[in-house]
This record gives C-alpha cells, structure tokens and sequence, in this order.
C-alpha cells in the first residue's frame, strides 16, 4: 500500500512560459510530478498575460502582485489577503527582480503567517550578483572574467585601458550585448540601463563553449543535487530553447565548492564558459532555478520537490547522478482563452 | 591515438560525446574506424582490417585515416594528445 501524499499550498511566481521564459512552469510540472507531495498550486503574477494563469491543468488559481517596485509592505498586504484565502504553506519565488523583496520578507512571512520560502540570505544574495561577481570569485576560489561597473558614459572611453574588445555588457538583472566597439558600448548601456537600471556591467569576453549548472543548496554547505547542461539551440534572445545534459565532473566540482562555501540555501544555476584549454569562467549566479529546470527532474532529480522537503525542514540526502544525454526542446503553443478569464485577472486580480 | 572512454556509439552511427552533449552522425565504414579505435588498435591494424576486406590501397587509406583522426582530435573525441596515426 502507497504512502498517502501530503497535500501542501505552494504559491509560485514566474508564470510568463513566453520567449525569454520565467522558470515558474517548469518549477509547477516538477512539483505536479512528485511522488511525496499533492500540491495545490498558487500563481503570483505581474501581468495578465502572463501564460500561466490561464494554464488551469498547472496551475489552480492566481493573484497579481505587486510589481517589485512597490515594495515590501505592499507584497507583504497583498501576501496577506492571499494567504487568508489560500492558506499558504510555501512561497517559490522564480525572479530576480522580486528576490529582494521575499529575502526581506522572508521572517515576516514564516513568523506572522507559519509560510515558509527556501531562500539565500540577503548577504549572499548580494555578493554574488553581477556587480560583485569579480570579488565573490576570488573569495570562493573561482575563475571570474574581469568585470567592471558602469555609471557613466564618461567611464566607457577609458575601458580600453583594463579591457580588450570585444567585451560584454550586462544589465543589473538580464540580458547580455556583446559590444566591439566604445560607441557599441554606449548604445548597451543605454539600452540595458534604461531596462534594468544602473549600473550595467561590462565583462572580458570568454572564448568558449558555454556550459550550465542548476543546483541546490541545503544552507549548510552541502549541495543537495546538480545537474549540468549545455544549450543547443539558442534564440535570438539568448534563450536555451533546446539543452542537453552533460556528464561533467570539473563542473558540478566547482559548484559543490562553491555550495561549501558560500553556504547558499536553496536553487540556483552557474554559467560558465569552457575554454578549449578546459579552464572554467563562471560568468554568473542566477540566484535562483532556471527556466530549464524541468530538465533536472527529466533527469532523476526532482530539485523543485527537494527544495520543498528542505524548506519543510526535512533532512535530504544529495541526490547521486543523472541521466545524461536527455534533451530539452521547448515549443510554442497557443491556449484559447475566454474574454472572461482575461477580464478577470485583469480587473479583480484574480483567476 | 584513443577514443575518449565515454564516447557513445550505436550501431546506427551516432556518436555522443556526454561531457560537450555534442553529437555526430557517421557513415558505416567511419562507424568501424571508431569501433576499431575504441577497442584501441593502432592504425596499421586498423588499415590491415579495412585493406582486407574492402576495394582500397594501403597509401590511400592512411591518408583518409589520418584524416578522419585529425577531425576526431578536433572534436575533441580523443584521449590526450597522440599523434594521428600512432
């Protein structure tokens, strides 16, 4: 006889399955593929047409956020009218841009409403992000291109000083140009800095094949699984549409380091470029699972489900291996969508 | 001159090389060559196998034997450094 499933309110966060995807639908399929939980599943979202509302085989019901913007005592009201209705038992957020505002509600959250998260700590949330990357690199013993951050436009015809095109250059939270040029430079910065703000950051440019990591963390050094994957096929917007995973021992070594040491709690994904001298750059920490995540539990580890155990405070063995040599394709697909349902969430901010 | 040790083969001739993802396809008598090369021959064996049982002289076939290894070293589906042909 069968282990009863424990039944659980997550609420997730990234539902925009679109062309440069959030990593909340594929954290959803993971979830719904677990053999110890029966999930009930919440949907935060930003905008109305974020796909995962309307996807109701996924997803049971969603309410609009705040966009991060607001702050946290307006996500925090919000969190509570949900919570009051929901019951919530876990928080996954999925995004960068909103990670600051649940790290910082995070006490609030279990305390005040019993709801718990599975988060890095605010330290090493910061250290770790772009504008400090070069800094965490050598703290932890890892290879890092030469970064640095721009403010100005003043600061870009004096780079050739420190850096040879071509370079590049990175918004605070997405996307990456690559630049040949100072005047190249300066149309970037323009860009990513009115999308993301400032600084944007510009790093040596690696040589290589890129390769990624999506991992997690216990919060006490040990990393719980980690699975290694390389694009192979990309869109124009520098979006995996298609991976495959590796079989990778340096890799995964460089992240079990960096688990040990920089005590990360819970998902995250390492990009790294391999050069063809075998030498590994870490060119960023996503603090959190990526898109691709779903792949992991294709793969024999279900990290979304073990994120969930560890947050439950449960003890969690590391996971031992994956498959190698699966793939990953994504596709379009279009939903047929009642006015109702848009009208709905776009007007009472619920579905 | 060796294949690197987790290459995958089938039978098909389709090549997976686990730790890039990347893969190749190949014709049959390439499937052999790489078959015969997993197995560790040196490339006088190899061109002994083939002379034998197919229509091609010994110096033509070193020559496309050498070039086949060099394109595997260049794909990085080789083991160490060795020479092309060693």
């Amino acid at each position: 006889m069968g282990m009863a499933k424990r039944r659980i309110n997550i609420a997730v966060t990234g539902l925009n399955a679109i062309d440069s995807p959030g990593p909340g639908i594929p954290v959803i399929r993971a979830l719904r593929e677990s053999s110890l939980f029966d999930v009930r599943i919440i949907g935060l979202s930003y905008e109305a047409l974020e796909p995962g509302i309307y996807m109701h085989h996924l997803v049971d019901k969603t309410y609009q956020i705040p966009l991060p913007a607001a702050g946290v005592e307006q996500l925090l009201n919000r969190l509570r009218y949900i919570h009051e209705a929901e019951q919530l038992e876990l928080i996954i957020p999925n995004f960068d841009a909103e990670l600051f505002n649940f790290i910082r509600l995070a006490d609030v959250l279990l305390k005040e409403m019993g709801i718990r998260t599975f988060l890095p700590g605010m330290e090493q949330f910061e250290a770790r992000h772009k504008v400090n990357l070069e800094a965490y690199g050598k703290e932890h013993g890892l290879k890092i291109p030469k970064s640095k951050s721009l403010t100005r436009h003043a600061e870009i015809a004096s780079l050739s000083h420190d850096f040879s095109y071509p370079l590049m250059v990175k918004g605070k939270f997405y996307d990456a140009l690559i630049a040949h040029t100072p005047e190249q430079v300066k149309a970037c910065f323009n860009t990513l800095g009115s999308k993301w703000g400032l600084p944007v950051i510009v790093q040596e440019f690696i040589q290589g094949q890129e390769v990624n990591v999506t991992a997690l963390g216990d919060g006490k050094g040990q990393m719980i699984g980690a699975v290694a994957m390389r694009k192979q096929y990309v869109t124009d917007k520098g979006k995996a549409w298609s991976g495959i995973s590796i079989d990778d021992e340096k890799l995964l070594d460089m992240a079990r380091r960096l688990f040990e040491t920089s005590l990360w709690r819970g998902g995250l994904e390492l990009e790294v470029i391999r050069t063809e001298e075998e030498e590994y750059y870490l060119i960023e920490i996503n603090p959190r699972f990526p898109a691709w995540i779903y792949l992991a539990a294709g793969c024999g580890q279900n990290h979304p489900e073990a994120l969930v155990r560890l947050a439950l405070g449960e003890d969690v063995k590391p996971f031992e291996g994956y498959d190698v040599g699966k793939l990953f394709i994504r596709y379009s697909y279009d939903m047929i969508v009642e006015l109702d349902e848009f009208m709905k969430i776009s007007t009472q901010g619920e579905l | 001159m060796k294949l690197k040790k987790n290459i995958a083969l089938s039978d098909t001739g389709f090549v997976f090389d686990p730790s890039t993802g990347n893969s190749f396809t190949v014709n049959p008598i390439g499937l052999e060559i790489i078959g015969y090369l997993k197995e560790g021959r040196n490339a006088e064996e190899i061109k002994r196998e083939i002379t034998a049982r197919y229509e091609t002289d010994g110096p033509g076939f070193e020559k496309d034997l050498a070039d086949f290894v060099n394109m595997l070293q260049k794909l990085k589906l080789t083991d160490g450094n060795g020479k092309a042909t060693d």
